[in-house]
Formats: structure tokens, C-alpha cells, sequence
């Protein structure tokens, strides 16, 4: 990989471009939306995985700091990467993707009151 | 659906798959149960796409699940454990596993547990390190290896232990760009462990060779220095590094980065035993707290036995080992398998397994809890990343008066949060540690159920108010 391509890539995609062409276009795409938006996907991704790849950088607001947070530790642990898909909450970092899946932010605002369950 | 089993095995990574399959040949009835999808842990996580021709990277963790698939014991994917229950009427024990899958909750119920849940990555926290494009060393190894995605196109590898060559050589095999390697071990540290390292010829061989590759890509390598903060406005834009002496920081150094994986060695997840009212000694060459253990992998529960990483950090290699090693003591105490068998086996083993995990030592060694890094993190540094918890708020709770983990989560919410105080842990320990209050003394943080996030509609299911009892209202 010659660095101008990587340079290239980077404002794209992180998605890791595969040696074997073969297995690349084997791998099927799909799309789901995250907060409506729609996002491209591969067989086999997680949630976290796609949402990464496509660049999403804030899956979901602290709740006292109000601050942006994505994956971390990517192993279910941190819980960090929560997503609420199809009313059901879950680590997007491994829960499967699936096509058309309906995957929303989150987040719980605390303020002077008590706010929950906004989303963004 | 509940079922009964000999042992119940918690985790099917490298320990608990080989546990699995040994107590199944020795004639227990066994179920394994893990969280993931597919069994292999997080060393061998199952790629999200099939390679066809097979991946070097996985060849290990394949064979691992076709053996484990190959054996009798019962395999429960994709379930997690949120509940263990244990009662005993002075003889035996019975453990009452809760777990909650895609089909809702399920129990199991066995007369012996092997516990081999792994280990967690060990956090540092730095100002600015909750921006998103900030991920863990194991994090960044799972993300390639398993979804074939980098972490940024521009990254910078930091912290201490092992995985920091492996995430830089991952990233540049898969084309990435990798902005600097920076290790808080000066390179002496590892000269000294070399010794040791040499037991693995081939692993000492692998990590040379990703040097070399480092080195021939120009990446900038800083050894003694350690990330200061990280910047960026919504998300990773720039890492500060400056060098560790004693004497003070030197200037800082900015690199350009869209993203940073960073992880400071794993240690031992120990919920599970902690739950159970295991004994625990805080050992920092194994990781941190472990269970304490007897030579046979007993815990201080009886009935209750440690494998893998998760009761003391081993290495994979070693994993197998007391894995099989918990498996035949849990036979033996069950009354499966005979003394002179046990005996046998159990002295094989030994020899094996101090063999195997002498490797394993040397990177658990390298990748020991270092608290003096939170030392001079600033007040405004975010330590309990679920409750947003400042250094500075966990510094006033200590000076006045929380004398122990707990005390320190009463008084902060600080590890209240849905991680469980997995990942503020080791950080909150460690500006206890600074304040000058021993380890021992600090403690864990008590376990409770749920031991994952949990909803109550799985816990509640469907029902219908009739189907609650009522008693009748008194005589008025």
C-alpha cells in the first residue's frame, strides 16, 4: 500500500481494502439507519464496526458532561458504545448488524432536573 | 429452560474451551457458556467475514472452536451471565447460572463452576482521552482482526505491554498509517525481560520482526514517554506525549492524529469471584487482584475453581493448561476421577505449565499496574467515564476520609455507573494509591448482580397481574 493511497483512503473509509478480491467482493452489503441516517454496511459487521467504518464519530452523549462518546474498549465491557436498536438497548460493538435495523442514539441528559431518554 | 451439569465453565477462550473438553472426556456432563457469538474469547476472536483460504491470524482460534464443537460439552453462545446463585449443604455445592440470550433468560444449574472470564484492558486516564477516535490496544487488535476496520487513518499507538507492537504491526498490514509508537517502557525494561522471553523462540521472533517492520515504515518510535492529553474537538485530533523522569516533564511533543489507541496491560476480570466471596490477594505480576488459588486451581470456595488469564495473568500459552488443570481437580473433588489418575495427570501438567508461562509472566511483567500515571493527571480529567467523575472530585472524597474503594463509590457514584467500575477501577485505586493508602486497604469494588447490564423487561418477561398471588385483605 503505497502511502498516497492510504492518504486517500483515510478521508473515505476505514475500512480495511482486502488483498484477496476475491473475498472482498464475497462479502455482501447492506444498509441500516442510525438516527435516520442511512449507513453502508458489510456481512459480518456489528453495529459499532459499520458505524465506525462509516465514520461516525458520536454514537451517543455522556449523561452529567454532555459529551460525545463512541466505541472504546470494543469488547462489551465499557458500554461506551450503546445504541438503542429497535427499542432494545445494546452494545453496538458486538451486536450484529443487520440490514434495515433501526439503530438509535442513547442518551440520558442530567441538568437541573431530571431528563431521559432524549435523543439526538 | 434450565438444565443440570456437572460443571458449568464460564468463558470459552483459551481455558475454557480446553476445561470444556477435557471434563467431557473425563465423563462430566459440561456446558460452556460465553457471551460472543462464537467461542475462542478475545486472543482468538472469530473474524466478522470468513476468509475462505483461512487468516495466519486465526488458524489458533479455529481450531479451538472445531475442538471444542468436537467435544460433549454443551456450548450456550451468545448468552450472558448476569446471576450466579450458590448454595450448599456442607457436602456439595450447587451453582445457579443466569443468563439472558436471544432466547431470553435461561438458567443452568451445575454442582461445580470453573471460572475463565479472561481479562480486561487497564486504563490510564489522560485529559481529553473520552473523545471519540480514542479506542483500547485490545480494542484496536478486535476491530482489525475481527471487522477488518482501522481505527483512524492516522494513529497513534500508546501505553505499555505487548500489544502495542502487535496494534502497530496490525495497522500496518493493513495499510494504515501509524503517526508514533509510544511506550512508556524504556526500551532497558525490555532488554531485561528477554531472558524470559526467549522461552518462546517464536514469539520473540514474531515481535523482532515487527520492529524491523516498524522501523523500516518510519514510524516514530518514543520510548519513556507517555500521553499527556488528548485534543481535538469533537473528536481526535492531536496527542499530546512528553517523556517520564522523575525530575519533571520535558517539553511536550504534539502529534497530528485522527485517532489513538491506548492500554496500559490487561488485568484479571474478577467479578465473577468477587460475587461469589472469593479470597482475593493483589499480586501486581499477575495482573493485579486475583483470586488466591491452591496449586490445583481451587479457589477459596469450594466447588469453585480459577483458569486463564482471569485468575492471574499467565498468557495464552499457558491458558490450556490450567484450564485442563481446573478441569481434572473439579473430577477429582467430584468423585470422577481416582486419586493415582489425578496425581498422574495433574504432575504432567505441571512442568508444562511452568514452562508455558514463563513467556507470559514476562509480558505480564511489562504490562504490570503502574498507578504513579495518574499521579499528576489534572483535576478536570474525566475518571469514571459512565458517571463522568473528575480526578478532582475522587482527590476531595479521599482527602475527606473515603478509605476504600467502596467508600469512594459511595461517595462519588464513581464505579456506579453500567461498566461496573470496570474501566474507572485501577484508575480511582490508583489515586487512592498516590493519596498514600495501600492497595490491600482500597480493595475492590463489591460485586452485585446484575453482573451485566441487564433490562427489566428481560427479567420480568410477560406476565399478567393475575398471575400475581394476592392475599386476601385483612377483616377490616
Amino acid at each position: 500500500m503505497d502511502k498516497s493511497s492510504v492518504g486517500n483512503r483515510g478521508c473515505h473509509s476505514l475500512r480495511v481494502v482486502d488483498e484477496h478480491p476475491q473475498t472482498a467482493s464475497a462479502r455482501g452489503t447492506f444498509s441500516f439507519t442510525f438516527n435516520g441516517q442511512s449507513v453502508n454496511a458489510m456481512d459480518g459487521d456489528t453495529i459499532g464496526a459499520a458505524l465506525w467504518a462509516s465514520g461516525c464519530k458520536a454514537f451517543r452523549l455522556s449523561p452529567r458532561s454532555g459529551t460525545p462518546r463512541a466505541v472504546f474498549c470494543a469488547m462489551g465491557v465499557c458500554q461506551e458504545c450503546v445504541v438503542r436498536v429497535n427499542g432494545k438497548v445494546c452494545t453496538s460493538c458486538n451486536t450484529p448488524a443487520a440490514p434495515g435495523m433501526d439503530v438509535r442514539s442513547f442518551t440520558l441528559f442530567q441538568t437541573d432536573g431530571i431528563k431521559y431518554g432524549l435523543e439526538f | 429452560m434450565a438444565s443440570s451439569f456437572d460443571v458449568a465453565i464460564l468463558g470459552a477462550g483459551p481455558a475454557g474451551a480446553e476445561a470444556a473438553g477435557v471434563a467431557a472426556q473425563l465423563g462430566l456432563s459440561t456446558v460452556v457458556i460465553d457471551e460472543a457469538s462464537a467461542a475462542g474469547g478475545q486472543v482468538y476472536r472469530a473474524p466478522a467475514a470468513r476468509v475462505p483460504e483461512g487468516d495466519a491470524h486465526h488458524a489458533e482460534g479455529d481450531a479451538l472452536r472445531a475442538k471444542l464443537a468436537q467435544s460433549a460439552a454443551v456450548f450456550r453462545a451468545g448468552e450472558r451471565v448476569w446471576n450466579i446463585a450458590r448454595t450448599s449443604d456442607g457436602v456439595g455445592a450447587l451453582y445457579d447460572v443466569a443468563t439472558i440470550g436471544a432466547r431470553g433468560l435461561e438458567t443452568a444449574q451445575a454442582r461445580s463452576l470453573i471460572v475463565a472470564t479472561g481479562a480486561t484492558e487497564r486504563f490510564y486516564p489522560r485529559p481529553g482521552w473520552t473523545l471519540p477516535g480514542v479506542i483500547g490496544l485490545a480494542a484496536a487488535t478486535i476491530l482489525l482482526k475481527s471487522s477488518k476496520v482501522l481505527p483512524g487513518s492516522r494513529v497513534v499507538v500508546a501505553g505499555a505491554g505487548p500489544l502495542l507492537s502487535l496494534v502497530a504491526h496490525l495497522i500496518i498490514e493493513a495499510g494504515g498509517q501509524v503517526a508514533a509508537l509510544v511506550d512508556v517502557s524504556p526500551l532497558h525494561e525490555w532488554i531485561r525481560l528477554s531472558p524470559r522471553m526467549a522461552a518462546r523462540p517464536d514469539l520473540l521472533a514474531r515481535g523482532m520482526a515487527w520492529q524491523f517492520e516498524i522501523a523500516r515504515h518510519r514510524v516514530p518510535v518514543y520510548r519513556g514517554y507517555d500521553v499527556t492529553r488528548v485534543l481535538g474537538a469533537n473528536s481526535v485530533e492531536a496527542v499530546e506525549i512528553a517523556r517520564l523522569d522523575k525530575e519533571g516533564r520535558h517539553r511536550p511533543l504534539m502529534l497530528e492524529a485522527d485517532a489513538l489507541c491506548l492500554g496500559y496491560g490487561l488485568t484479571p476480570a474478577t467479578e465473577v469471584y468477587r460475587l461469589l466471596g472469593a479470597r482475593h490477594a493483589y499480586i501486581p505480576e499477575r495482573g493485579g487482584w486475583i483470586p488466591e488459588l491452591d496449586d490445583a486451581q481451587r479457589t477459596s470456595v469450594p466447588f469453585l475453581y480459577g483458569a486463564g488469564d482471569g485468575a492471574g495473568l499467565l498468557g495464552a500459552a499457558a491458558a490450556p493448561l490450567t484450564g485442563t488443570a481446573a478441569a481434572l481437580t473439579a473430577a477429582a473433588d467430584l468423585g470422577a476421577l481416582e486419586d493415582h489418575r489425578y496425581r498422574e495427570k495433574a504432575n504432567e501438567l505441571r512442568g508444562r505449565l511452568a514452562k508455558a508461562s514463563r513467556f507470559g509472566t514476562a509480558m505480564a511483567s511489562i504490562a504490570r499496574p503502574r498507578p504513579a500515571l495518574v499521579k499528576h493527571i489534572d483535576d478536570s480529567t474525566i475518571v469514571c467515564r459512565c458517571e463522568d467523575i473528575t480526578a478532582g472530585e475522587i482527590r476531595r472524597a479521599v482527602n475527606e476520609g473515603a478509605e476504600n474503594i467502596n467508600a469512594l463509590k459511595f461517595a462519588t457514584r464513581c464505579g456506579m455507573g453500567p461498566c461496573g467500575g470496570r474501566v474507572c477501577g485501577e484508575a480511582a485505586a490508583s489515586l487512592m494509591q498516590c493519596h498514600g493508602i495501600d492497595r490491600t486497604r482500597i480493595g475492590q469494588f463489591t460485586a452485585r448482580p446484575p453482573l451485566r447490564p441487564i433490562s427489566l423487561g428481560d427479567v420480568t418477561r410477560n406476565f399478567e397481574y393475575s398471575d400475581i398471588p394476592l392475599p386476601e385483605p385483612a377483616p377490616a
